[in-house]
């Protein structure tokens, strides 16, 4: 990331250049195209989607898919994770199930999500659940394996019951480390709801970008598409300013791993 | 010895547990607790894999896939390292264009799929430029780390030495940065397994994206569940096969330290 104003200087001179050589482009030949269309009319149709509020309800569909699905996949892949973290004998059990599941890439699942919930939230959720489990189980799994061995001491000495360890010991103590594995998997949450709407669901973002490429609106396409840029930025940057805030330091000891 | 035998009886003891879930999955299965047109038995879904196989459908679709990942993922590995060691190698590309670069990282690049459906329409050409892309990223991101985080005195060498920049490419930075590269071919083998899947859904194109698509639409459990088995194994192997090449193109840097 670029910090002095120099730098960001430098580092908007390519976007510019290249927006402002294909808008250029664009009046010189008059362009007409299905696919292709000047900024300054995706500009325009990026803010006659906002005037109808269409581009707004998609953003909100396809946010309340990501944000519950990830919910739901962080709970259990935490649960999973700790539960294999804290006792190796079920982590060693589990293995080749885990093993065997994982690979599954998350999409294959849109038939099997579709003939069971149909079209909808549900079966977006399902499968956004389904791809934010494992990089958390991985991740909370490897953070409650290093916790300073100390720390168990203690709460061993304090026979403190089970559930008090979980929540008193472990989950501060992993916290951070877990925290970079939700932000990896906010990011992924975004992604596979969008390419479930784009694949198959009628609904959100994807569908929207989906529907104006069949409506042949340029402009309105590449709108949807710079728009779903800006949202998984700004949830990037947001993920990274509250991994800042919340943890310090703590949090870049997790980012190496 | 007696450790290596430990790591055996585990090893047992954990297939057990999965063969335990598969037999769970069948008494669900038998029991009806589920309806047979969404859940097949372990026992169905088999018989599908076995009859898929005997009669050649499933080997072409499997192909269908293999070959739409393999060349996306070349294309994207042969691009992403050149454009990354040209990007990596100039300071002033670097302070310039990566920040550009990051900028389009957290974009779903699923969000592509509409604009080349534009461009190229429903063809083979389209997945290609759509895998391409998407896998193009971690490789390239990768190379130019991995190109940064050279050690700087051995670029003070080759200067004495007056290698040219080429010469500096492949003999300091290209195998300096070679875990970097290899770690985001890997993460690219699943992004390019993804979209190969997608792809075949969307554009209708030969592979088990679209077998297990008209399986889900014909209510053909069986089929469906053999197909996502078949992308796992899949998933499974290529990273596996990942892992192994990376272990033995990197033998010489593990000797090292």
């Amino acid at each position: 990331m670029p910090d002095k104003p120099r730098e960001i200087g430098k580092a908007l001179v390519l976007p510019l250049a290249v927006l402002l050589a294909f808008e250029f482009w664009a009046r010189a030949t008059h362009l007409k195209s299905d696919s292709l269309a000047p900024p300054s009319e995706i500009a325009i149709a990026l803010a006659g989607a906002f005037a109808d509020l269409s581009i707004l309800t998609a953003t909100r569909d396809t946010l309340f898919s990501a944000f519950a699905g990830l919910a739901i996949g962080t709970a259990i892949g935490l649960a999973l994770g700790i539960a294999f973290g804290i006792s190796d004998t079920l982590n060693r059990l589990m293995e080749v199930t885990v093993e065997a599941i994982r690979p599954i890439p998350s999409i294959a699942l849109l038939p099997i999500a579709l003939i069971a919930l149909g079209f909808g939230y549900r079966m977006e959720i399902v499968i956004v659940a389904f791809a934010c489990v494992w990089p958390i189980l991985i991740l909370s799994r490897a953070a409650v394996r290093s916790i300073e061995p100390r720390l168990m001491e203690v709460s061993r000495a304090l026979r403190l019951p089970p559930a008090q360890r979980v929540w008193k010991i472990i989950i501060p103590a992993a916290l951070p480390r877990i925290f970079v594995a939700f932000r990896l998997s906010a990011g992924i949450a975004l992604i596979v709801a969008v390419t479930v709407e784009i694949a198959i669901n009628p609904l959100g973002l994807g569908a929207g970008i989906m529907l104006a490429q069949q409506a042949l609106r340029a402009d309105l396409m590449l709108a949807y598409l710079v728009w779903i840029g800006i949202i998984g930025y700004a949830l990037n940057i947001a993920l990274v300013v509250a991994q800042r805030r919340l943890f310090g330091r703590a949090a870049l000891s997790g980012d190496g791993a | 010895m007696k450790r290596g035998t430990s790591i055996w009886i585990w090893r047992a003891a954990s297939f057990a547990v999965a063969a335990s879930f598969i037999a769970l999955w069948q008494l669900i299965a038998n029991l009806k607790l589920v309806s047979p047109v969404f859940l097949p038995g372990p026992d169905r879904a088999w018989a599908s894999l076995v009859r898929g196989f005997s009669s050649g459908d499933l080997w072409s679709k499997l192909a269908g896939t293999l070959e739409h990942m393999a060349y996306g993922w070349l294309v994207a590995s042969i691009a992403g390292i050149a454009i990354g060691a040209v990007i990596g190698s100039s300071r002033m590309m670097r302070t310039y264009v990566a920040p550009s670069l990051e900028f389009l990282r957290p974009l779903p690049v699923s969000a592509i799929i509409p604009v080349a459906i534009a461009m190229l329409g429903l063809t083979q050409a389209m997945a290609l430029f759509v895998i391409a892309f998407g896998a193009i990223w971690p490789i390239m991101l990768a190379t130019i780390h991995g190109f940064a985080a050279v050690e700087p005195r051995l670029y003070e060498v080759a200067r004495s030495l007056q290698m040219s920049r080429l010469a500096v490419i492949t003999k300091i930075a290209l195998p300096n940065a070679s875990p970097d590269i290899l770690a985001g071919m890997r993460l690219s083998l699943t992004v390019a397994l993804i979209l190969s899947v997608v792809c075949e859904i969307l554009a209708g194109l030969d592979g088990l994206g679209h077998w297990v698509l008209l399986s889900a639409r014909a209510f053909r459990s069986a089929d469906l569940f053999a197909g996502v088995i078949l992308l796992g194994i899949t998933g499974y192997v290529t990273s596996v096969a990942m892992s192994m090449a990376e272990h033995r193109l990197l033998a010489w840097q593990a000797a090292q330290r």
